[in-house]
């Protein structure tokens, strides 16, 4: 059996042809069933990948099934799909699971969504024994990459800062609540990535009333005009302004006592819409958009060395995999050595019964435990030098094949 | 033979406090080495425990470096309730160097041992010390975690651009915490003040007595300024300043109610 890979991403697809790739889970899982045939098969499909992975004996017609399974899904030839289609067989198919269970490989590096998005492909999959090892060992990847690396704390952007900023103030953020100022662009993208997160939108004050309605509605909040922003900031815990204002829009007198509540502001305008006196106030935080690009400037920095030990954590889990796998090939020879002893064992005592006879029921016990733990004992070491020598032989092969 | 079981306890707190340290540096796998030494030294903690308690005749931690031995284990036990998760590895690195150092002095002193010559059959002095124990490790605890929310308070004032990296909880979690903890530990304070009274009535006001009672009021208005008046940062101050109070306390304790 070998693992096998075929699939298109970002990385070779435009949006055009990932689109007509992508299956809801319904509909991966049934195509894991199709192609599964006498293997295994699971189907990874996002907006970003539709990837097919295959343990199969037979790689070139498995390659072929796959290859047309997602021609017909595109609706094209085969060969017209080819150039946005890549192939992986063995180990390079086991590290490219990794890297995408550890969102190494996603268009947003680092980002959480893909390792839930891994467990579905799973959970739908007809997997047996090697897909659901490969599978159990992806997520296992993802979630040490998440737990040993600073990888997801690594915002690319300044409204990712901004959310991620909220959740180091407030930590899961369902149930914050948000006022937006100013209904600009720039703003309703931020407020977008606090409502991904589980924040949700309360008001949106802003000078032009159709505005601010037609943002309200999108996001669902209620719209307010400019001069009840004591109202919308009283209500929130997370405030983002990007007004097109002279001057300061938010001044401390709009600013309630919070009572220990923590009040986040982010201001994205230029000129700047807070005023930085409100930041000496108790509770309150906020954070312009130069704070913002010094936060992303340092997580970028830091991204690198993250990604080297992410890198790393999933090359050695697929190294573990091969391991793994290696051992599987001998599980027969050790299977029919165990079968061989037993047979010899009962033998002897069979031929041993006469003798035997004698002795009382405990007393047989006793001796056919003896003899398993001898014989157990005995076959320990030449079990251990067996794995051990198939895991050598494995990390020495020249093609560096994983094959079950 | 039971009382070798120190041994392992010392080491995994002491692997525990170098793995956080080392954690710290570069956060990692030395994070889980930490996180494994703290649930293996208190599961043997409590097993040692457990000998001690189930060779004496009474209470088995009347000498005060045998409180020293269950103080340690409740600071550890409060501490591993949620300690264990990655964001709160700052934590650990304050806390188990001392426990570890803390368990070191019991043991030299001899609270480890699992044959006492004095023993309680006193059951409210024992719910009273008991429950004083309890009541100071959960405020050393509280302690820690509002040291740990003031300084990301600090951070987010001060808008440090790194403050991601650092993989703090958030500033929440902490102060929720910081209050649970203290509102518990003043549970078990109480009810520790209660039995004393139940047991000594009419007994004068010693300075120890004085200074559980301070301990009392000082955790007291930390709740009433958080949750009456909202005054998160001046409680978490508070709550970090009184672990000083919690210390002389504790000296008291040991000087005075214990051989």
């Amino acid at each position: 059996m070998n693992v096998l890979l075929v699939g298109t991403s970002h990385r070779l697809a435009p949006v055009e042809v990932r689109e007509r790739v992508a299956v809801d889970a319904d509909r991966a899982a049934a195509l894991a069933e199709q192609l599964a045939a006498d293997g295994e098969a699971v189907c990874l499909s996002t907006c970003n990948r539709t990837e097919l992975y295959l343990a199969t004996a037979e790689g070139d017609e498995a390659e072929q099934r796959a290859t047309g399974a997602l021609a017909d899904l595109a609706g094209v030839s085969e060969a017209e799909l080819e150039p946005y289609l890549y192939r992986l067989e063995g180990e390079p198919a086991v590290v490219h699971l990794f890297r995408v269970a550890a969102g190494l490989d996603s268009l947003v590096p680092g980002e959480g969504e893909i390792l839930g998005q891994v467990r579905s492909a799973y959970e739908g999959g007809a997997v047996g024994p090697l897909l659901d090892r490969l599978f159990r060992d992806a997520v296992h990847t993802g979630k040490r990459v998440r737990t040993e690396t600073a990888i997801a704390e690594s915002p690319g952007t300044t409204s990712s800062a901004a959310a991620a900023l909220a959740a180091q103030v407030f930590g899961d953020l369902s149930g914050s609540r948000i006022a937006i100022v100013g209904a600009g662009k720039i703003g309703a993208l931020a407020a977008r990535r606090l409502i991904k997160r589980g924040a949700e939108l309360c008001f949106v004050a802003n000078r032009s009333e159709d505005r601010g309605q037609h943002v309200a509605a999108e996001l669902g909040g209620t719209s307010v005009p400019l001069d009840r922003i004591r109202q919308a900031i009283a209500a929130a815990d997370i405030v983002v302004s990007s007004t097109s204002a002279a001057n300061y829009v938010v001044a401390p007198e709009h600013v309630n006592e919070r009572r220990g509540r923590p009040l986040l502001l982010i201001d994205l305008a230029v000129p700047r819409d807070v005023d930085p006196v409100i930041n000496e106030l108790p509770d309150c935080y906020v954070y312009d958009i130069d704070d913002l690009e010094a936060v992303v400037q340092e997580t970028l920095a830091g991204r690198e060395a993250e990604f080297a030990k992410a890198e790393a954590i999933a090359v050695a889990e697929a190294s573990r995999f091969r391991d793994w796998l290696a051992t599987r090939d001998v599980v027969p020879v050790i299977a029919s050595l165990r079968e061989r002893a037993e047979q010899i064992r009962c033998g002897e005592l069979a031929k041993a019964s006469g003798w035997l006879g004698g002795l009382s029921e405990r007393e047989r016990d006793a001796v056919e435990s003896l003899t398993s733990q001898i014989v157990n004992k005995v076959l320990h070491e030449p079990i251990v030098r067996l794995k051990e020598a198939a895991v050598a032989q494995e990390r020495r092969g020249p093609e560096n094949r994983v094959e079950g | 033979m039971a009382e070798q079981l120190v041994w392992p306890v010392l080491f995994a707190y002491g692997e525990a406090a170098v793995a956080y340290a080392g954690n710290a540096r570069t956060p990692g796998a030395l994070g889980r080495f930490a996180t494994w030494g703290v649930r293996v030294g208190w599961l043997a903690q409590t097993a040692l425990l457990v000998a001690q308690a189930a060779r004496a005749d009474g209470f088995p931690w009347s000498t005060w470096a045998g409180s020293l031995n269950l103080f340690v284990w409740l600071v550890v036990g409060a501490y591993l309730i949620w300690g264990c998760s990655p964001r709160f590895r700052l934590l650990g690195l304050a806390v188990m160097p001392i426990a570890a150092a803390l368990l070191a002095v019991s043991y030299v002193a001899g609270g480890t041992e699992t044959s006492t010559t004095t023993a309680w059959h006193d059951v409210l002095l024992v719910g009273h010390i008991a429950f004083a124990l309890a009541a100071l490790a959960g405020f050393t605890v509280a302690a820690g975690l509002a040291a740990l929310e003031l300084w990301e308070e600090r951070l987010l004032k001060r808008r440090r651009a790194g403050i991601l990296q650092l993989r703090l909880p958030s500033l929440v979690a902490l102060d929720r915490l910081t209050v649970t903890t203290v509102a518990v530990s003043l549970g078990a304070l109480t009810i520790a003040l209660l039995a004393g009274v139940a047991r000594m009535p009419g007994h004068s006001l010693d300075p120890l007595i004085a200074g559980a009672v301070a301990a009392w009021l000082l955790y007291a208005s930390v709740l009433y300024l958080r949750l009456r008046t909202g005054r998160r940062a001046l409680a978490a101050r508070l709550a970090l300043t009184g672990v000083g109070v919690v210390f002389v306390l504790q000296l008291g304790l040991m000087l005075t109610h214990v051989a």
